[in-house]
C-alpha cells in the first residue's frame, strides 16, 4: 500500500449526549477504521464551580455540596469533608457517631456499585441486571431517607459526628435486608459472571498494569483489579474500620472483567462490615458536643448562652484554626480527598476536591488506545465515571 | 507524640539528609509532612522522592493550587504524594508568581497532565513544556482564571438561549439582587494584647518609646 492509498483517521465525536457516555462527556476520536488511535475527552460541561461556592460559605453550609460531586453515593463525599475539618479542629467523634458513619459509607459502596455494576452490564449489552438493582437502590435510599431526610442528597454528616440519631427500628431493618441481601448478588453473579457475551466484552479488553495504575495515580478498585492490594480502610485507617473484620478483593489481570468482581465482592464485604456495625453498635451521643455542634432542645429551653451558642452556629458558623489538610477516604469509586486550607475564619480559605474519576478518566487514551471502538465503552463502563465529581 | 509523627520527622530528617539544599522549608502538621521547594528545583526533588527506596512516593494523587494575592509570590502549587510501599504521604509546595513558571511534572508522572491543566485553568500558572496545556474544566473560549481570589463569585457572563437568534448567547452577568457577603470577623475576636494609645501601661517600657 502507498501512502497515497493510506486511509486517513476519521474524527469521531463520541457525547456529550450519549446513552453510554455515563453523563456529559464529550469524547473526540480519532479513528483508524473500527480502532481507536486517539481519544481526547472533553471535561467540565458539568462545572458548577463547587469549590469557588464553597470559600463563600460557612463550613456547615459546604457540606450539601459534597452530596453533588458523586451523586450516586453520597455520603462518602461528606465523609472525606468532615474528616478534614475535624482533623483541623482536633475533634473526636463519639462511637456511636463512628459506627452511624460506616454504616452509611457501606450503604452508600453498595449503593454505587449496584449502579455501576448494572450500567458496566447494560453498556455491553445486558440489560436484565439494571432493572433488577434499582429495586434494591430504592430500598437502600429509604434507608438513607429514614436516617436524614432525603434520598439522594442527604447531608447528614456533620463536623464532630453526624446530624442526628438513627430513629427506632430502621438497624433492625437494615439488618433484615442485608441478610437476604446476598441472594440477590448470587443471581447477579448467576446473570454475568459466565455469561459468553459479557465475557467477550471484558476479559483481556482495557488491561492496565500495575506500574501504569500507579503512574495514572488510580485508586480504588482500578488500582485493586490491577493486582495492588490497596485500601485507605485498611492502609490508613479512619472511625472504627481497624476495628472491623473484613478483606480485600484484588485481581489479578487488571482488565474490565477484574475491576467487575473486584467490585462485586466489594459489595459482599461491605455487607460483613454492615453485620458488624450494626451488631456492635453502642449507645450514646452521635455528635461531639461542643463549638461546632448545636446544643440540645432542652439545654436551649433554659440556658441563655445554649440559645446564644445557636443563633451564632447557625450564623456565623464555626471558626476553624489556620493550618491545611490533605484528608481523604476509601470512596466507592477510589480515593476521594479534600484539600482544606482554613485560615482562621469561619469559611474554608481553599477546598480542592480530589476526585478519583478524575484521575481515571484521564488514562482514557493510554487505555483504549488499539482497541475498538465498542471496546471503549466497556473501558469507560468499568472505570466507574460519574461527572458530577470530577468537573466539580 | 504518636508513632505516625515519628516516622514522619524521621523521613524528614532523611529528606534533608538526601537533598539538603533544595527544601527551603519542611515541617510536620496534623501529621502530615510538608516541605516546599523552589520552582527550578522541584524535578529533582521529585525525582529523589519517587526513586529513593525509602520515600518511593509513586503515586501522585493531586496537584493543586491556592491563591494569596497579598502575599509575594502570589501562588502555591501543592504536589501531594502518596508511597503505598512505605504507606506515607507528603505535600510538596512550590510557590509562583503570576509571570513565573513552575516545570511541568508530566513526564514523570502521566497524571499530572489534567491536574496541571487544571491549575492553569483556574488559575493561570503556567507549567513549562507541559504538552497539551488547555483549558479543562471552564467553558469553551472563557476568558479568565476563576479560582483566583480577585474573580467574582458571579463570574463576568451569563448564557441564555435566544428565541430570534436561536443560538446561546453570552451577556454580561445582571444580578436582581446585590450579591451578600456578609462579613463574620467581628472586632473583638482576635484582638491584640497590645492596643494603640494603650504603651504605658507596659511596665518594661515606661517612656513609651515603642
Amino acid at each position: 500500500m502507498t501512502s497515497e492509498q493510506k486511509l486517513k483517521t476519521m474524527t469521531i465525536n463520541f457525547g456529550p449526549q450519549h446513552p453510554a457516555a455515563h453523563g456529559v462527556l464529550r469524547m473526540v476520536m480519532e479513528m483508524d477504521g473500527e480502532i481507536v488511535e486517539r481519544i481526547d475527552p472533553h471535561i467540565g460541561l458539568l462545572h458548577r464551580g463547587t469549590e469557588k461556592l464553597i470559600e463563600y460559605k460557612t463550613f456547615l453550609q459546604a457540606i450539601p455540596y459534597f452530596d453533588r460531586l458523586d451523586y450516586v453515593a453520597p455520603m462518602n463525599q461528606e465523609h472525606a469533608f468532615v474528616l478534614a475539618a475535624e482533623k483541623l479542629l482536633k475533634l473526636e467523634v463519639p462511637r456511636r457517631g463512628q459506627f452511624i458513619r460506616v454504616l452509611y459509607d457501606e450503604l452508600g459502596r453498595i449503593l454505587n456499585h449496584l449502579l455501576n455494576l448494572t450500567a458496566f452490564a447494560l453498556d455491553v449489552g445486558a440489560m436484565t441486571p439494571m432493572l433488577w438493582a434499582f429495586e434494591h437502590r430504592e430500598i437502600l435510599m429509604e434507608f438513607y431517607e429514614r436516617a436524614s431526610g432525603a434520598r439522594l442528597h442527604a447531608a447528614y454528616y456533620r463536623v464532630g459526628g453526624v446530624h442526628q440519631d438513627l430513629p427506632a427500628g430502621l438497624l433492625e431493618d437494615i439488618e433484615e435486608w442485608a441478610s437476604g441481601f446476598p441472594k440477590f448478588i448470587d443471581d447477579l453473579e448467576t446473570l454475568l459472571n459466565e455469561n459468553r457475551i459479557f465475557k467477550q466484552r471484558t476479559v483481556d479488553v482495557g488491561i492496565v498494569s500495575a506500574k501504569d495504575a500507579k503512574g495514572w495515580g488510580f485508586s480504588g478498585p482500578m488500582l485493586r483489579g490491577s493486582g495492588i492490594p490497596w485500601d485507605l480502610r485498611k492502609s490508613q485507617p479512619y472511625m472504627v474500620y481497624d476495628e472491623l473484620e473484613f478483606d480485600i478483593p484484588i485481581g489479578k489481570n487488571g482488565d474490565c472483567y477484574d475491576r467487575y468482581l473486584c467490585r462485586v465482592e466489594e459489595i459482599r464485604q461491605s455487607l460483613r462490615l454492615i453485620h458488624q456495625c450494626i451488631e456492635k453498635m453502642p449507645s450514646g451521643d452521635v455528635l461531639a458536643r461542643g463549638k461546632a455542634a448545636p446544643p440540645s432542645r432542652g439545654e436551649m429551653k433554659h440556658s441563655m448562652e445554649a440559645l446564644i451558642h445557636h443563633f451564632k452556629l447557625y450564623t456565623e458558623g464555626f471558626h476553624v484554626p489556620d493550618g491545611d489538610t490533605y484528608t481523604a477516604v476509601e470512596a466507592p469509586k477510589g480515593e476521594f480527598g479534600v484539600y482544606l486550607v482554613a485560615d482562621g475564619t469561619n469559611k474554608p480559605y481553599r477546598c480542592k476536591i480530589r476526585a478519583p474519576g478524575y484521575a481515571h478518566l484521564q488514562a482514557m487514551d493510554h487505555i483504549c488506545k488499539g482497541h475498538m471502538l465498542a471496546d471503549s465503552v466497556a473501558v469507560l463502563g468499568s472505570m466507574d465515571i460519574v461527572f458530577g465529581e470530577i468537573d466539580r | 507524640m504518636d508513632e505516625k509523627s515519628q516516622t514522619l520527622l524521621e523521613l524528614q530528617e532523611h529528606l534533608m539528609h538526601l537533598c539538603p539544599a533544595d527544601i527551603k522549608t519542611r515541617g510536620v502538621a496534623n501529621g502530615e509532612l510538608t516541605i516546599s521547594v523552589e520552582p527550578s528545583q522541584l524535578i529533582q526533588v521529585l525525582r529523589v522522592l519517587k526513586a529513593d527506596t525509602s520515600c518511593l512516593f509513586q503515586i501522585l494523587v493531586d496537584v493543586c493550587g491556592v491563591d494569596f494575592p497579598l502575599r509575594k509570590p502570589r501562588f502555591d502549587v501543592v504536589y501531594n504524594l502518596l508511597s503505598l510501599k512505605h504507606n506515607f504521604r507528603i505535600k510538596v509546595k512550590v510557590a509562583v508568581d503570576e509571570e513565573d513558571w513552575v516545570p511541568t511534572i508530566s513526564g514523570m508522572f502521566p497524571a499530572a497532565g489534567w491536574y496541571e491543566r487544571e491549575v492553569w485553568d483556574l488559575y493561570g500558572i503556567f507549567f513549562k513544556d507541559h504538552p497539551d496545556l488547555r483549558r479543562i474544566l471552564t467553558d469553551y473560549g472563557f476568558d479568565g482564571h476563576p479560582l483566583r481570589k480577585d474573580f467574582p463569585l458571579t463570574g463576568h457572563v451569563e448564557v441564555r438561549y435566544d428565541d430570534e437568534e436561536r443560538r446561546v448567547v453570552y451577556e454580561p452577568v445582571k444580578l436582581t439582587q446585590d450579591f451578600r457577603n456578609f462579613d463574620f470577623l467581628s472586632p473583638w475576636e482576635g484582638m491584640t494584647p497590645d492596643l494603640t494609645g494603650d504603651e504605658k501601661s507596659d511596665a518594661k517600657d515606661p517612656e513609651g518609646t515603642s
